[in-house]
């Protein structure tokens, strides 16, 4: 078995700037030896380990989908010390990523099923690589309705602007993306919060339908009274989580809601699994 | 079974000649009280200790390990690249080790080596030892490892157990491993096995009689995680605790570890370092935000890992060997024996 600790090494292919605060980067990465993007093998709703020798590993959600090739990119917030660092590397530059890591969305079990995605600031990474998943021509056909309620402060805080509008003129998804505000009054979208926005244009919940909620704690406290009300039962609730990780792999002993370890049972959970572990995340 | 028979005049002697194939490792006293530590040269594991203030994990498990290294030398072609550290995985022994340490082994050995993934570093170095137990004839007040399925002369995790009969030892092989570090020191006498057994089974009644604490876990399986989580007990036991981490750096099953970069001019080291669920640091998110972030919540953790998620995630009991050193080194006495029996014996009240 290989060793679970040792990054495939990647070169920093392109970066972008995600939001017109700088806070956020898009990082396109490319595998250096190209047989590992195969081993790199992933599903929507997975993390890895980004890692830069000599300043340390953060776990971030992938935002590339897997029907993209060639390449896997990560929407990163600079906060402290190796995001920091990550924000000041360079196009070119080597470094290190592990994974894929931790589970996914249900995709077996949303076949045929009505999908509602659910986002809240800088959270939208692996709901990006969803919608890219379930737009697929290979795929579209597997899922019924998708809507996407998706929410950041303002219009430039929005993550994947393009992609975004570019989704919200496709007939074959419901697009309601909202701002908490702004004085743009050509803004043709929605304004007001994600819970409000969810509880007016969500579709009403059947047992045919399922929610995936990404997004600040506080969003995802507040959408959930608005879910109950649209009739969605726990069991179709279905969130990802992000504790402090360390090892991704299960064995650092220090993401853990009871006994489920977030790196590896999780990230994605249904919000009856997360009904019976303590609260701690 | 094979048993052998060690006269203590050629114990010396034998362990001497284990040093051709085998690295040491076994009890040494230094102003701290007993540890277990690497026997260079001609140090001798002083088999008259009582019990270690540090147990025995640290030689799979080290307080701070080298994981991966990558050079940052952009001159270098290989720059930014990691690559596992080199460690030296030759045999080496625990000599002296308690069963209870090794039986803490075995129960950190289901978090280290799974199904899915396999950490290389505690189970090459796992494969690379051999354990020569000692057992417990005078168990102190601390022990209470007859309640948690091991015993003064538990067998669990042991390639040899000795028993100290004055003046030789008595040695049970119980693995091949065993017999290959038996052959090494050259210790041959073979002893006639029903005696050697029914000599064995004296010892380990007579220890077993010392055990003055128990602990009782029989209920703790019934009730929900929610339940005992939830349970009204929890600021009382935290009330004195001052979060210092001992506990969890004395217990031989605590495994829990921290990963942080160095850099030395141009040479970048992963480590890995013991880390304790005690610190406030272990859950706190970049943003601040911090699951675990009062006191009572952390030290609920520690009991709720040890005695309610480990024995429900693995069906092997609790995580704990009953080896007593987090009660003896607790500055306020905050002891796991009572909490157990609180979490044991709590029924909810609707
Ligand atoms: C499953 C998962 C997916 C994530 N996806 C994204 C994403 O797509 N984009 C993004 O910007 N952020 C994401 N995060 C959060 C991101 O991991 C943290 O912001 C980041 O680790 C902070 O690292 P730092 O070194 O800059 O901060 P410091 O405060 O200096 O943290 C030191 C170390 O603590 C750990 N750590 C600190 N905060 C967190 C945290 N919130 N979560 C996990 N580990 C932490 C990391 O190992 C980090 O290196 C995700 C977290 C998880 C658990
Ligand atoms: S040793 Fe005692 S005071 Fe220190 S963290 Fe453990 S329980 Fe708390
Ligand atoms: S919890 Fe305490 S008594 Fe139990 S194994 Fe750990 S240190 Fe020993
Ligand atoms: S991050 Fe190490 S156990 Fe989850």
């Amino acid at each position: 078995m290989e060793n679970p600790y040792l990054p495939y090494p990647v070169r920093i292919d392109d970066i972008e700037i995600a939001t017109e605060d700088k806070s956020l980067k898009t990082f396109k990465f490319v595998f250096l030896n190209p047989e590992d993007e195969d081993k790199f093998s992933y599903q929507a709703g997975q993390f890895a380990e980004l890692s830069i020798p000599g300043v340390g590993e953060i776990p971030i959600g992938i935002a590339s989908s897997p029907v993209e090739k060639g390449f896997v990119k990560f929407t990163v917030f600079k906060t402290g010390v190796v995001t920091a660092h990550l924000h000041n590397m360079k196009v070119g530059d080597i470094m290190g990523i592990r994974g894929p890591l931790g589970n996914w969305y249900p995709w077996d079990k949303l076949e045929n099923k009505n999908v509602v995605i659910i986002g809240g600031g800088f959270a939208f990474t692996t709901l990006r690589s969803s919608i890219i998943y379930m737009l697929d021509p290979a795929n579209r056909s597997k899922f019924k309705n998708i809507d996407v309620v998706y929410g950041a402060r303002s219009p430039g805080m929005l993550l994947y602007r393009e992609e975004l509008f570019e989704w919200e003129k496709r007939d074959d998804i419901n697009m309601h993306i909202t701002v908490d505000g702004t004085d743009d009054p050509d803004w043709k979208y929605h304004t007001g919060f994600v819970p409000t926005i969810v509880e007016q244009n969500a579709p009403k919940a059947d047992e045919d339908t399922y929610a995936i909620i990404c997004g600040p704690p506080i969003m995802i406290k507040f959408t959930q009274p608005s879910l109950t009300q649209l009739g969605y039962k726990e069991h179709q609730i279905i969130m990802s989580l992000e504790n402090r990780m360390k090892c991704g792999i299960g064995m650092c002993g220090r993401c853990n809601i009871g006994k489920e370890l977030v790196c590896k049972d999780g990230p994605v959970f249904t919000l009856e699994q997360i009904n019976q572990t303590p609260k701690e995340y | 079974m094979k048993f052998i028979t060690i006269d203590k005049k050629d114990w010396a002697k034998g362990i001497e000649k284990s040093r051709k194939t085998y690295q040491l490792f076994g009890p040494v006293k230094d102003e701290n009280g007993f540890l277990i530590k690497s026997l260079e040269h001609d140090i001798l594991p002083d088999m008259d200790y009582y019990d270690s203030v540090m147990s025995a994990k640290s030689i799979l498990f080290p307080q701070t390990e080298k994981m991966l290294c990558a050079t940052l030398d952009e001159s270098k072609k290989d720059h930014h690249i990691m690559k596992k550290a080199e460690i030296d995985y030759s045999p080496r022994a625990v000599v002296g080790i308690r069963p209870y340490d090794a039986k803490a082994i075995m129960l950190v050995n289901l978090n280290f080596d799974t199904d899915e993934y396999r950490d290389p570093y505690w189970c090459d170095a796992y494969e690379a030892t051999t354990f020569v137990g000692l057992g417990i004839n005078k168990p102190g007040p601390f022990d209470f490892s007859t309640s948690t399925g091991t015993g003064p002369f538990g067998e669990e995790g042991l390639d040899v157990l000795l028993a100290d009969l004055d003046d030789k030892y008595l040695a049970k092989v119980l693995t091949n491993k065993g017999e290959v570090f038996m052959n090494a020191c050259e210790f041959k006498t073979q002893a006639d096995e029903k005696e050697s057994q029914a000599l064995f089974d004296i010892l380990r009644k007579e220890a077993e009689k010392n055990i003055a604490s128990h602990i009782d876990t029989a209920k703790l399986k019934e009730k929900t995680i929610l339940e005992l989580h939830e349970a009204p007990f929890w600021d009382d036991i935290a009330f004195s605790c001052i979060n210092c981490g001992t506990c969890t750096y004395v217990c031989p099953t605590c495994w829990c570890f921290d990963i942080q970069d160095e850099v030395k001019q141009k040479d970048s080291v992963r480590l890995r370092i013991w880390d304790t669920c005690m610190s406030s640091l272990f859950t706190r998110h970049a943003t601040g935000h911090n699951p675990r972030e009062t006191k009572v919540q952390r030290v609920r953790q520690r009991f709720m890992h040890k005695l309610k998620y480990f024995l429900d995630k693995y069906d092997q009991g609790i995580m704990c060997v009953g080896c007593g050193r987090c009660v003896k080194s607790c500055p306020v006495n905050i002891d796991i024996r009572e909490v157990c029996t609180t979490m044991n014996s709590y029924e909810k009240q609707d």
